[in-house]
């Protein structure tokens, strides 16, 4: 239920994500979600990619400051309150999301959820019949 | 306006006379009280009769900020510590300052010299001096106080800061002469301009500047923005504080006040004497100071001697702006900042390699130090929180060790370049 996110680190410089997208063409990564956090002097970017380790050693050996982030990602109805209920859920079992960020999965909606309790977070969503996407599934988008 | 003609004005041969027997008397006080210059002469097969003249000081030994760190704190000092009356410090490489000592007759001096800086700049006891050198263990601030009470002027003792306050007693009290590093000075004006003040507002007409480097350009603009005579004077802790040196009204060079302070020019490289006229090292040997004595101290500032009698009508010989340093050490709002101390406090956080870059500009008329940061893969956490966490650790460890408030910036991995020979560690863009 762990899925493998990568974090970048890049300073806001123009030409960089190109960088980045390009290094990943090369070795034949498909990029399934993304998200930027930015700053005044930098920004994070997040990504889902179907071979998370392979993406890693790429960006290293060009230099990125690239590390792996454990997330979750589950997939909630795409209609009003979907997603309510969902974060309700965790709220109510007391785990703060660090961030998160959603993108459209065939009929439904997908969410990419960071939290410092990952497990407990997976326990009270699959308790409540959440579904919970697997990485095998995730790389595959 | 001179202070103590007798001196000032003194002809070099009668100059020359006093100075050798200053330097005669000094060396007998080294050998005997301070175990590391007894040492040194007794290396070098020395012994205190053997110097006779100011001729025989390029025989004698260096000294440098390192033995002052190496002796730490009092070791150099060549009396009692009952007869020290105050000490004063700078920030240091490793945590540990550089630490100055006075007795009696040292602040007595130290008066006397910087009284003579009001002279030189045309200040004396009718004057309102605005002092913006911050007072403490800094010797800016102190120093320039008791040489203005000396004067018989009036102190303003306000420190440095509080800009509001600054201009509301500038005005007020009605400041006449205003003393603080060149920058602050032009913080304030644009401050002034901001409050809707004019310089015809105000009775300032002097400012005595330093602590920092500045150029013409520098001074030009502080003397059209406040309207006043901006007057470079120069001094450094070890050697007794501000009073080492100043402009006269005539701004030609820098009069040195060598009946007490010994200036020669040394090739930074082969350490021989250089000619007068020649750019090198500034080396002080301080003669009449009792607390802490240095012969031969290597200042690393670059500049260059001119003996011929000034307009004004002193003698004293003239040192020109600094030109520069012979070694890394950066000025940053009057603070004295070596590469290396950042390198230490990056070396001691387990987070940080010393991967670094520092960029100092001037913001505002301010010095700005930005250290550049690289983020390191194991520690790079996708949390902005945590990246801003660790970024606010930098800067409060090196603003703890330099005594200055410092701007980090993380930067991407392996992008500072790699110290390879030498590594270009320091950009500064002020335009020096």
């Amino acid at each position: 239920m762990i899925i493998k996110q990568l974090s970048i680190f890049l300073e806001n410089k123009s030409g960089r994500l190109t960088e980045v997208t390009k290094a990943l063409e090369e070795a034949n990564i498909n990029i399934s979600a993304l998200s930027i956090a930015d700053t005044a002097e930098y920004g994070i970017l997040r990504l889902i990619v179907t071979n998370p380790d392979k993406a890693v050693e790429s960006l290293k050996a060009r230099n990125f400051t690239v590390n792996s982030t454990d997330v979750i990602c589950l997939t909630v109805p795409h209609t009003p309150g979907g997603l309510a209920r969902a974060l309700e859920i965790l709220s109510n079992a007391k785990i703060g999301i660090e961030y998160m960020y959603a993108f459209e999965f065939g009929e439904k909606a997908s969410v990419i959820i960071r939290t410092e309790a990952l497990q407990a977070a997976i326990d009270v969503l699959q308790e409540h019949k959440v579904e919970l996407i697997k990485a095998s599934e995730i790389y595959e988008i | 306006m001179i202070w103590n003609e007798h001196f000032e004005c003194m002809d070099r041969q009668e100059l020359t006379r006093v100075q050798s027997e200053r330097l005669v008397n000094m060396v007998e006080r080294l050998y005997y009280n301070v175990p590391f210059y007894r040492k040194k002469f007794q290396e070098l097969g020395m012994d205190p009769g053997d110097v006779k003249s100011i001729d025989d000081l390029k025989k004698l030994p260096f000294t440098t900020k390192q033995d002052l760190r190496d002796n730490y704190p009092f070791d150099l000092f060549a009396t009692p510590m009952s007869d020290i009356v105050r000490v004063h410090a700078s920030s240091g490489t490793t945590g540990k300052p550089t630490v100055v000592g006075y007795t009696r007759r040292d602040i007595n001096l130290w008066s006397e010299v910087v009284a003579r800086t009001l002279n030189c700049a045309g200040a004396g006891k009718d004057d309102v001096v605005q002092i913006a050198y911050g007072y403490g263990l800094f010797t800016g601030g102190l120093g320039i106080h008791y040489g203005t009470e000396k004067v018989g002027a009036t102190v303003i003792p306000i420190s440095g800061g509080n800009t509001k306050r600054q201009i509301q007693l500038m005005k007020d009290f009605g400041s006449t002469v205003l003393a603080c590093t060149p920058s602050y000075a032009l913080y304030l004006a644009e401050a002034l301009e901001e409050a809707g003040l004019s310089p015809q507002d105000l009775p300032l007409r002097v400012g005595i500047f330093g602590a920092e480097p500045w150029t013409e350009n520098i001074r030009k603009e502080i003397e059209d923005k406040l309207g006043i005579l901006a007057i470079d004077i120069y001094g450094l802790s070890e050697v007794i504080g501000p009073g080492v040196s100043t402009e006269c009204v005539h701004k030609t060079g820098l009069h040195v006040f060598e009946d007490h302070f010994y200036p020669e020019i040394i090739d930074p490289k082969t350490l021989e004497v250089l000619p007068p006229g020649e750019i090198g090292e500034l080396v002080f040997t301080t003669l009449t100071k009792e607390g802490l004595p240095l012969l031969r101290y290597r200042t690393r500032d670059l500049t260059v001697l001119n003996y011929e009698t000034c307009e004004c009508g002193r003698t004293m010989v003239r040192m020109a702006k600094c030109l520069g340093r012979s070694d890394d050490m950066l000025i940053i709002r009057g603070v004295n900042v070596f590469p290396s101390q950042i390198e230490s406090v990056l070396l001691e956080m387990s987070e940080t390699k010393p991967h670094y870059q520092l960029i100092v500009d001037r913001v505002n008329n301010l010095d700005n130090l930005e250290v550049w940061v690289e983020v390191e893969n194991e520690f790079f956490s996708d949390e902005i929180r945590k990246l801003e966490e660790l970024s606010a650790k930098i800067k409060h460890n090196i603003d703890s060790t330099l005594g200055l408030s410092v701007k980090v910036k993380l930067v991407e991995h392996k992008t500072i370049e790699r110290s390879e020979g030498k590594a270009k560690r320091v950009i500064d863009k002020r335009s020096m």
